[in-house]
């Protein structure tokens, strides 16, 4: 294909947009990574943008010091894995039976759960029920109340569907059961989409916060989102407030609370690109099909 | 059948022939033979009745004199006093304009952000500058409201924040993002499309891939230029998707997530960022008046199934697309 002279100007148009977006993506991060890596001085004197100025790692030493920071770490990281896995479990029991058109109550099952997608009995009934099953404060409060999302079932049940029939079949005659197909068959097939919902579930458990806020008050199992909540924004908050002449409570450091912040960031930077690849394919067959 | 045995007697068939065949190689019933399969369900389903439904008969607290040491069953009625209650509240009325407000201004800027965006990368020619735009767009989705909270007040905050630094120093003056309510407003928007735009290409992107490129071809050889392309083609192969989107939207209208207004909100800018999610959570929680948070909460739900019903009907007549 040939290029003329306006098309390259197009072309150049278009790189420097897209190099713009992903600045603009990337600069809050680096800017609170470099605040993080500086000492507090060039940071009041408002020296740091993207660089670290005078570079000092007190504030990692001093967050990595708080054993309340670790043990929050610990619990999240702990939380996070025990939800992932009973939310696939879960995900995948109710998906691959909904697959078979042929099981009596499918279209009932199905549309209870449609149902749910779009009506929600809402704040304060989800609350109370936590509360009267006696969850509060427990690790199943962040746990039972979450576990399967509708969407995501969805998903992977039109992901199943596409699987080719024949395969099934086969296996039946040689005797398999269904739970045999679904282990030894469908779930192999489809590691992609099974990556990606995990991944989905996974740093949803790892953001959340509201929830921790609503059922937990034992400061010892706070997820790392409300401890960072409690500590960063409620602190900011004070600070910016303090400049509009309301009352302001003990600062903590700016180079402090970058580093809190970094450090519940950091595992996510680090899983990230590793699972990129998965999430795109995933998010594809959930786009295209669904 | 029967008739091509004429010979044999019809009860002496039923009753040689069929019963005991019934017994040894009938199929059994359904129920039985894919016992399996409902094992599997039991739990999945049990979980949405719990979590799900228990709540949604829970709503009925909306139209009760709720106890909580009675609880839900026998709290006595109280018919529509809540409701009545919280349509005499001021509060009300603000927390409705502002879920709307800012819903309205997140469509308007968040909605096409995704679209341009995933147009301008479908026409990079150079895919490891694709690849690598598309890895630090995506990233922002996902992180968290709180560590985006965090950034903002870095950034953003009039004394210490790096960008009123930057508007100082060139002599601008400080903005107060966080401080002012029409700014305030900004920046709630602001970060939405920072956190979104990114992620949303990728459906569009999963669109565009399915166009097929001998439209392409076809209007080269009839001489189009790009943008003539991107006008007459890439958009209107995307349009049904657009459409499903801007119907999810619409429906949630009247929702509004918890966590950005609620992170991002304080004292001085209350008048704009409470919304119906975090006045649900300060009249319910934090003051256990649960009947009130719960007629609001169920004002909402059936003001967003009403949108949601409303706007995929308007879509089916207007354009033929909608998401059942």
């Amino acid at each position: 294909m040939k290029t003329s002279a306006v098309d390259k100007w197009i072309d150049m148009f278009i790189l420097a947009v897209v190099t713009a977006a992903s600045f603009l993506c990337l600069v809050p991060i680096l800017h609170l990574a470099s605040v993080s890596l500086s000492s507090n001085d060039a940071i009041l004197s408002n020296k740091v943008t993207v660089v670290p100025v005078e570079w000092s790692t007190l504030a990692y030493e001093t967050v990595l010091k708080d054993v309340k920071m670790f043990n929050s770490l610990f619990f999240t990281i702990g939380l996070v894995l025990l939800f992932t896995l009973i939310c696939m479990v879960m995900t995948i029991c109710a998906a691959y039976p909904l697959t078979k058109k042929k099981l009596k109550g499918r279209d009932f099952c199905l549309l209870m759960i449609l149902f749910t997608m779009f009506f929600s009995g809402g704040l304060i009934p989800e609350y109370l029920l936590v509360k009267s099953l006696k969850l509060t404060n427990t690790i199943w409060a962040l746990v039972l109340p979450g576990m399967i999302n509708a969407f995501y079932l969805i998903i992977l049940k039109t992901f199943f569907s596409s699987l080719p029939e024949e395969l099934e079949e086969s296996a039946r005659m040689d005797g398999c059961s269904h739970i045999g197909i679904l282990v030894r068959i469908v779930l192999p097939l489809s590691l992609p989409v099974l990556a990606t919902l995990s991944l989905f579930y996974a740093v949803g458990r790892w953001n959340g916060f509201m929830d921790a806020l609503f059922y937990i008050t034992d400061q010892n199992m706070y997820p790392i989102q409300l401890k960072l909540y409690q500590l960063v924004i409620s602190n900011q908050m004070s600070d910016a407030l303090a400049t509009e002449g309301m009352s302001a409570t003990v600062p903590i450091p700016e180079s402090m609370k970058a580093a809190s912040i970094m450090f519940a960031t950091i595992p996510i930077l680090l899983v990230y690109p590793w699972l990129q690849r998965y999430f795109i394919s995933g998010m594809m067959i959930g786009a295209v099909k669904g | 059948m029967h008739g091509e045995r004429p010979a044999v007697p019809e009860t002496a068939l039923s009753a040689e022939s069929i019963a005991p065949v019934s017994v040894s190689k009938r199929r059994r019933p359904a129920w039985v033979q894919d016992w399996q399969l409902y094992a599997l369900l039991a739990l999945p389903m049990l979980y949405f009745l719990v979590f799900k439904y228990i709540p949604m008969y829970g709503v009925t607290i909306a139209f009760k004199e709720f106890n909580i040491f009675e609880g839900i069953w026998s709290s006595p009625w109280a018919g529509l006093d809540a409701f009545r209650e919280i349509f005499a509240m001021q509060d009300f009325y603000k927390v409705l304009r502002n879920t709307f407000l800012l819903n309205l201004l997140d469509l308007a800027v968040s909605f096409p952000a995704p679209i341009l965006l995933a147009l301008l990368l479908n026409e990079v020619r150079i895919p490891w500058f694709k690849k690598g735009a598309q890895t630090v767009l995506y990233l922002p989705h996902f992180i968290s409201w709180v560590i985006i909270g965090g950034m903002v007040y870095q950034l953003l905050s009039t004394n210490t924040g790096l960008v009123n630094h930057l508007l100082k120093v060139s002599g601008i003056g400080a903005i107060p993002f966080l401080t002012e309510p029409s700014y305030w407003i900004m920046t709630y928007v602001g970060t939405g499309v920072w956190q979104n735009a990114g992620w949303g290409t990728i459906i569009y992107l999963a669109a565009l891939t399915g166009i097929n490129k001998e439209l392409y071809e076809a209007a080269d050889v009839d001489g189009a230029g790009r943008l003539r392309k991107i006008w007459s083609i890439t958009l209107p192969s995307i349009k049904p998707t657009i459409m499903i989107l801007l119907i999810i939207n619409i429906g949630h209208m009247a929702s509004i997530g918890f966590e950005r207004p609620f992170v991002l909100s304080n004292p001085l800018v209350t008048d704009v960022s409470d919304v119906i999610s975090t006045f649900v959570y300060k009249v319910g929680v934090q003051s256990a008046r649960f009947s009130i948070a719960t007629a609001i909460g169920l004002f909402q739900a059936v003001v967003g199934l009403i949108f949601l019903l409303a706007s995929n009907y308007i879509s089916k007549k207007v354009t033929d697309q909608g998401i059942w």
